[in-house]
C-alpha cells in the first residue's frame, strides 16, 4: 500500500474514532479535550509554524468565553452568534496584542505576550461584566441555528466535534498553503525570509491574528460546553498549559498538538481528586522532562521512530 | 493638613515610599534577570520562585531554629545560590547548545515544581514575619511619617545594586564576566574557565532573587505564591527597560515602583495594570526598551 493510501485509511479511522467515541467515554469529558486540542492546534500555529512562543494564549481564550459568555447569557445572543462574538472579540484582541508583541524577536516576544495577558488578566478580574472572583455562571447552551437544542450532551458533542474539525482543517490548510510556506521560512531563517522580499512582520502579525481567533473559537466553545467562564480560563497558569500540551505532543507536527491536550487533560482530571494541588508539580515535572528528553514530543518521536524503522526496510 | 490634588501630602508620601519599596524588588529581580541573560542566554523564568524560597527560608529559620533576620540575611541567599547551582549544572547546562526558548520552558516547568511543593507544604495562606527590633518604628519626617523598615529596604537595595554595578563595571572579575557574555570561546582560550564562570553567575543572580525575598519577607506577606505574580511584572519591567545596561534595569526598577505607588494615589483600580500599560506604550514610541540597543 502506498503511503497515501495508509494516511487516508488513518485520518478516516480518527474521524470513526470521533464519531463513535461519546459512546464510550463520558461527552464533557471529551469535549473539555476537543476545546483544548483545537486551543494548542492554534497555538501551535504560532509556536510550531512560526516560531513564535505566545506566553499569553489564555488572554484570547478567555476573552472569547467571557465574550460568548455574556453574549448568550445578558444580551440573549443565540448559541451560534454568541460564539460569533467572541471570536471576533479575540481576533481584534490579537490584532492589538500581535501589533505590539512581533515588535520584539525571540525571548522578548514571550515576555511581552505574558504581560499583555496579565493585564487582560487584571482588566477582568476588575471589570463588572466578568463577575470578577466568582465569574460568569450559568450560561444557556441555547439552540443551534434557533432549532436544534443543545442541552443534550450527545447533541453538544456532535456540534463542539464539527467545530474543532472545522478549526483543525483550517488549520491543516493554512500549513500547506503558500502562507504556510512562508511562515516555515520564517521560523528557519527570519533574516533569510526578509532578504527574499517578504514581509516578515505582516506574515508575523497574520499568522498570530489566526492563532488568536482559532484560540478564541476553543475558548468560546468550552464556555458553552461548561455554562460558565471564570478567571481560570484568563490565568496564566492556562497559557502555561496549552504551551506543555504542544510541546508534549509534538511542536511543528500537526496532530501533537491534539495528543498533547488529550494526555494533559486526561492527566489533570485523573489526577485532580487524588493528588490536589500537586497536580502543579506534576505538570511542571513533565515539563523538565520534555525539554529535557524529548523535544520532539510523543507525535515528533514516534514519526523519528517509524522513519528509522522504514528507512531500515528499505 | 496640606492637600496636593485632593490628597493629604503624607498619604502621597506614604503611597511613593510603598512604591519605592516595591520598586527595590523589581530592581533588584530584573537586575538578576539581566545578569543570568547576559551570560546565559536564558530569561530564568523561576526568578520569582528563587525569590520566594528566600522569603520562606527567611520565615523557616526564625521559626524551626529561632535564627533572626540579620543571619538570614547571609543564609536565606547562600542557600538560594547553592540551589541555582544544582539547577544550573543538572538542567540548565544541557540546554546551551538548543534554542534559548527551551531555557525559558525549562525554567518555567521548574517554577510550576518549586512553587508546587512550597503550596503543598504551607498553604496558600501568608505567614507573618515580624520587622526585625532595631527596624520597628516610623521617623518623623516633618512632612511624613517614614517607617524605618522601608526605609531600610531602599537603603540595602541602593547598596546591593550599585555593588553589583561596580563589581561589573569596574573590577576584574566583572572584566571577565563582560568579555564572557560577548564571546565565550575566546575567554576560554585566555584560560578562563567559562563553564565554573556560567555557574557561579547564575548562582549570584539567584542569589540576588533570594536576598530580595529575605528583604520582602518582613514587609510583604510571605507566602508561596508571592513569587509568580511578581515575576510577572518583572518581565514587563525587563521589556521596558532592556537588559542592554546594568544601571538602566535599576533605574526602570524604581521608577515603576514609584509610578505604581502614584497611580495607587490618583486612580488606584489601574494600579495592577499601570506597568504593563506602559510596557504596550513604549513598546510603540521605542520598540527596543528604554536602556535598549537594537540587535
Amino acid at each position: 500500500m502506498s503511503n497515501r493510501v495508509l494516511r487516508l485509511a488513518g485520518y478516516g479511522l480518527l474521524l470513526v474514532a470521533g464519531l463513535l467515541a461519546p459512546f464510550a467515554v463520558y461527552p464533557v469529558f471529551l469535549m473539555n479535550a476537543l476545546c483544548f486540542a483545537l486551543f494548542a492546534c492554534a497555538f501551535n500555529l504560532l509556536l510550531g509554524y512560526t516560531g513564535l512562543l505566545s506566553f499569553g494564549h489564555a488572554a484570547f481564550f478567555g476573552t472569547a468565553a467571557y465574550i460568548t459568555g455574556y453574549a448568550a447569557k445578558v444580551m440573549g445572543l443565540s448559541t451560534g452568534l454568541a460564539i460569533l462574538a467572541g471570536v471576533a472579540a479575540s481576533l481584534l484582541l490579537g490584532v492589538v496584542f500581535g501589533g505590539l508583541s512581533i515588535r520584539r524577536q525571540g525571548i522578548y516576544f514571550s515576555m511581552i505576550t505574558l504581560a499583555l495577558a496579565q493585564l487582560v488578566f487584571f482588566v477582568y478580574l476588575q471589570a463588572p461584566f466578568t463577575g470578577g472572583e466568582d465569574g460568569l455562571q450559568a450560561i444557556p447552551r441555547g439552540k443551534l441555528l434557533w432549532v436544534i437544542s443543545l442541552e443534550k450532551d450527545l447533541t453538544l458533542y456532535y456540534v463542539v466535534f464539527a467545530i474543532f474539525l472545522l478549526g483543525f482543517l483550517l488549520i491543516y490548510r493554512t500549513i500547506h498553503s503558500p502562507f504556510g510556506q512562508v511562515l516555515k521560512a520564517i521560523r528557519e531563517n527570519e533574516a533569510r525570509a526578509i532578504s527574499l522580499g517578504y514581509d516578515v512582520n505582516k506574515y508575523k502579525l497574520m499568522a498570530f491574528v489566526l492563532s488568536a481567533g482559532l484560540a478564541g473559537l476553543a475558548g468560546s466553545t468550552n464556555a458553552i460546553v461548561f455554562s460558565f467562564v471564570t478567571l481560570t480560563d484568563v490565568d496564566w497558569h492556562t497559557s502555561g498549559d496549552v504551551v506543555l500540551m504542544t510541546l508534549l505532543g509534538g511542536m511543528g507536527s500537526i496532530f501533537g498538538p491534539v495528543v498533547g491536550a488529550f494526555s494533559i487533560v486526561t492527566l489533570e482530571s485523573r489526577l485532580s481528586d487524588k493528588v490536589g494541588s500537586l497536580v502543579t508539580v506534576i505538570i511542571g515535572a513533565i515539563f523538565v522532562i520534555c525539554v529535557l528528553l524529548f523535544r520532539r514530543g510523543i507525535v515528533g518521536e514516534i514519526q523519528g521512530l517509524y522513519r528509522r524503522v522504514v528507512g531500515n526496510r528499505a | 493638613m496640606s492637600e496636593i490634588f485632593g490628597v493629604p501630602i503624607a498619604a502621597l508620601f506614604g503611597q511613593l515610599v510603598l512604591g519605592l519599596v516595591n520598586g527595590c524588588f523589581y530592581a533588584m529581580l530584573s537586575l538578576g534577570l539581566a545578569i543570568i541573560f547576559g551570560m546565559l542566554n536564558i530569561i530564568n523564568f523561576a526568578h520569582g520562585a528563587f525569590y520566594m524560597m528566600g522569603a520562606v527560608f527567611t520565615w523557616f529559620l526564625l521559626n524551626t531554629w529561632n535564627i533572626g533576620w540579620w543571619w538570614s540575611l547571609l543564609l536565606a541567599p547562600l542557600a538560594v545560590g547553592i540551589f541555582g547551582i544544582f539547577v544550573e549544572r543538572v538542567f540548565l547546562k544541557r540546554l546551551y547548545k538548543v534554542d534559548p526558548l527551551y531555557g525559558l520552558l525549562l525554567t518555567f516547568g521548574l517554577a510550576l515544581v518549586i512553587e508546587g511543593l512550597f503550596r503543598y507544604k504551607y498553604g496558600v495562606s501568608g505567614l507573618p514575619y515580624g520587622i526585625p527590633e532595631v527596624f520597628q518604628g516610623a521617623l518623623n519626617l516633618g512632612f511624613m511619617f517614614l517607617p524605618k523598615y522601608r526605609g531600610i529596604v531602599v537603603l540595602a537595595t541602593l547598596v546591593v545594586c550599585f555593588t553589583t554595578w561596580f563589581v561589573i563595571e569596574r573590577t576584574q572579575l566583572g572584566a571577565y564576566l563582560r568579555a564572557g557574555t560577548e564571546n565565550p570561546p575566546l575567554v576560554q582560550a585566555f584560560g578562563i574557565n567559562v563553564p565554573v564562570m556560567i555557574t557561579l553567575t547564575y548562582a549570584i543572580g539567584v542569589a540576588l532573587a533570594g536576598l530580595a525575598g529575605v528583604l520582602a519577607a518582613p514587609t510583604l506577606q510571605v507566602s508561596p505564591l508571592m513569587g509568580s505574580n511578581l515575576i510577572i511584572v518583572v518581565f514587563a519591567v525587563v521589556v521596558i527597560g532592556g537588559m542592554g545596561s546594568i544601571l538602566g534595569s535599576i533605574l526602570t526598577g524604581l521608577g515603576l515602583g514609584l509610578i505604581e505607588g502614584l497611580t495607587k494615589v490618583f486612580y488606584s483600580q489601574a494600579s495592577n495594570t499601570v506597568v504593563f500599560m506602559i510596557m504596550a506604550l513604549v513598546l510603540l514610541v521605542r520598540p527596543a526598551g528604554l536602556f535598549g540597543r537594537e540587535k
